[in-house]
């Protein structure tokens, strides 16, 4: 594999683990997203920002194909996960979909016990062995810091937790079936300033062992949790570079405007 | 200005108030009325015990054997069908000129007069299958009166399931299959079982179906088997009021036929409410 030789270099430059060449998707016959690259790199996170209906979700989405599940939508161009074309005919959608998690917007932990939630995962892909469910639940839950709260009421129904705690809930469903790559919708934009930051810390904490892409429309949030960011402009990523540099010495001017908070 | 308008306000929600109290006043003096008249002639002979004297005398044991029966049976029938088809039509099929079609198509069915079901089940399932006026025929023929409201009540419990849970399950790499299974059904059966009360009550009152593919005007004997005719409750009332042998003695028995009749619907939709909670319990929302 050509990935070998990439892994002993890591120190010097970063596993790509998503990649996109000359993405376009278009809604019907309106263009959503215009000959995209990018590069996600192995335990980093990455900030996807920019004015609403840019096309930033859209373009998360690409990476676990949950575009799909919306009718007329064309894709074309390549995205590689592992440079593998996750687009490709050969590709199972449901085991892409285990290799990479998701979390989103506004909580949405099913109508189970907070157990079943965790578990939920590992059983539809076929893990029926409870010792290992039990154990992986646990694990699940202590990495995404829920497992003090709960670990007494895990029969409880996970409605009954917080919001915060919910959203955490699924932050460890995701992790339970160990994804490589976790991608998040805005996953604080629905909660509140303390569980905001208990989100942060856990992406902080995540990212040692995860490949993140996180969209958000909060620009402190993108400078405090992320590596990298790219920005999204009316369906073109109009800059992509550490995060450092982005919110430091934008090159483009639209970069520099939203990031000053001129418009957006 | 102000008074006019209060005025107004308080006059249309008066006007409101009052026929909403009138639809159920109506309600409770049907139920006073059959009870007042039914209830008398209720002993245990009554509803364990084979007609006698033309009808006029002993119970109405058979009746209620026989509606049990095509109220279970018919429910075997569509139930199972109605709630795939309409998890099917849900779940499955896109937004289509076909699905409105589909859709349009299923209301049309449940406007179609009681008694064309009766004529279509006779030509089938009486003549076309020799099934006879049987059980099975009267149950198959019920079933397809009751499938359009199972059908939409099936669609209409799926559309509350929030598609977030859909997309979540899809995001874990769950299938169309598993998510349907293990997150949606389970959430919108509680309210799938709506559908089946409610066209349990319908069954249980049908007459025109049962006319020509089962009902018996008199048995000596209960049904043996499912080809077996069967009385059915429905269709006593409607014999003991127009054609027993003596009218104004079986005037009563009709009357409690009739207190008989509701309190089976009542009773299966207290069951059928428990059920639900029951089930909605276990969905832990």
């Amino acid at each position: 594999m050509k990935d070998k030789s990439k892994e002993v270099e890591v120190e010097q430059k970063p596993t790509v683990i998503i990649e996109t060449k000359t993405a376009n998707l278009f809604y019907g016959s309106f263009h959503a997203l215009k000959n995209i690259d990018f590069e996600a790199y192995q335990n980093t996170v990455t900030a996807l920002i920019g004015p609403s209906g840019c096309g930033k979700s859209t373009f998360l989405r690409l990476f676990n194909r949950m575009n799909d599940l919306i009718d007329h939508v064309n894709i074309s161009g390549k995205i590689l996960l592992n440079n593998k074309n996750i687009y490709d005919k050969s590709i199972d959608v449901d085991e892409l979909r285990k290799k990479v998690g998701m979390v989103f917007q506004k909580p949405n932990p099913f109508p189970k016990s907070i157990f079943e939630n965790v578990a939920y995962g590992l059983r539809v892909n076929g893990i029926s062995d409870s010792g290992y469910i039990e154990e992986k639940v646990k694990t699940s839950l202590q990495q995404a810091a829920l497992w003090n709260e709960v670990k007494d009421n895990l029969k409880k129904s996970a409605y009954e937790l917080s919001g915060g705690q919910q959203q955490r809930l699924c932050i460890a469903r995701a992790l339970a079936v160990e994804p490589e790559v976790l991608l998040m919708d805005e996953p604080a934009s629905a909660l509140d300033p303390i569980s905001t930051s208990h989100i942060e810390e856990l992406i902080f904490e995540l990212k040692k062992q995860y490949t993140i892409i996180i969209v958000t429309h909060n620009m402190q949030q993108a400078g405090r949790v992320s590596d990298y960011t790219s920005f999204f402009y009316m369906g073109d990523l109009i800059e992509h570079g550490s995060t450092k540099q982005i919110f430091t010495s934008p090159k483009d001017v639209k970069t520099q405007n939203y990031i000053t908070g001129r418009f957006g | 200005m102000k008074s006019k308008k209060r005025f107004y306000e308080f006059l249309v929600f008066n006007i409101f108030r009052i026929i909403s109290f009138l639809v159920v006043g109506l309600l409770f003096v049907i139920l006073f009325f059959i009870s007042i008249r039914g209830i008398g002639v209720i002993n245990w002979e009554f509803l364990t015990s084979m007609p006698k004297e033309g009808m006029t005398q002993g119970g109405i044991f058979p009746a209620i054997v026989g509606t049990f029966c095509l109220m279970v049976g018919s429910m075997l029938f569509a139930f199972p069908i109605g709630v795939l088809s309409g998890i099917y039509t849900n779940e499955y099929l896109k937004e289509s000129r076909f699905k409105s079609f589909l859709r349009s198509m299923t209301n049309n069915l449940a406007g179609i007069p009681s008694i064309v079901f009766g004529l279509f089940g006779m030509a089938l399932f009486v003549n076309k299958l020799h099934f006879g006026d049987s059980l099975i025929a009267g149950s198959l023929t019920l079933g397809l009166l009751a499938l359009p409201v199972i059908i939409r009540t099936t669609e209409e419990a799926l559309k509350t399931v929030d598609m977030s849970l859909r997309t979540g399950s899809y995001a874990l790499g769950a299938t169309k299959l598993q998510t349907i299974r293990r997150v949606v059904f389970p959430i919108a059966f509680p309210n799938i079982l709506t559908g089946l009360i409610l066209s349990m009550g319908r069954v249980s009152g049908e007459t025109a179906p049962i006319l020509f593919t089962v009902a018996a005007y008199f048995l000596p004997k209960l049904p043996q088997s499912i080809f077996d005719q069967a009385m059915a409750l429905p269709y006593h009332l409607y014999v003991l009021t127009t054609s027993g042998t003596n009218m104004e003695e079986s005037r009563p028995m009709a009357y409690g036929t009739a207190f008989v009749l509701i309190m089976i619907v009542l009773i299966f939709n207290l069951l059928a409410n428990w059920l639900r909670r029951y089930f909605g319990k276990k969905v832990k929302m």
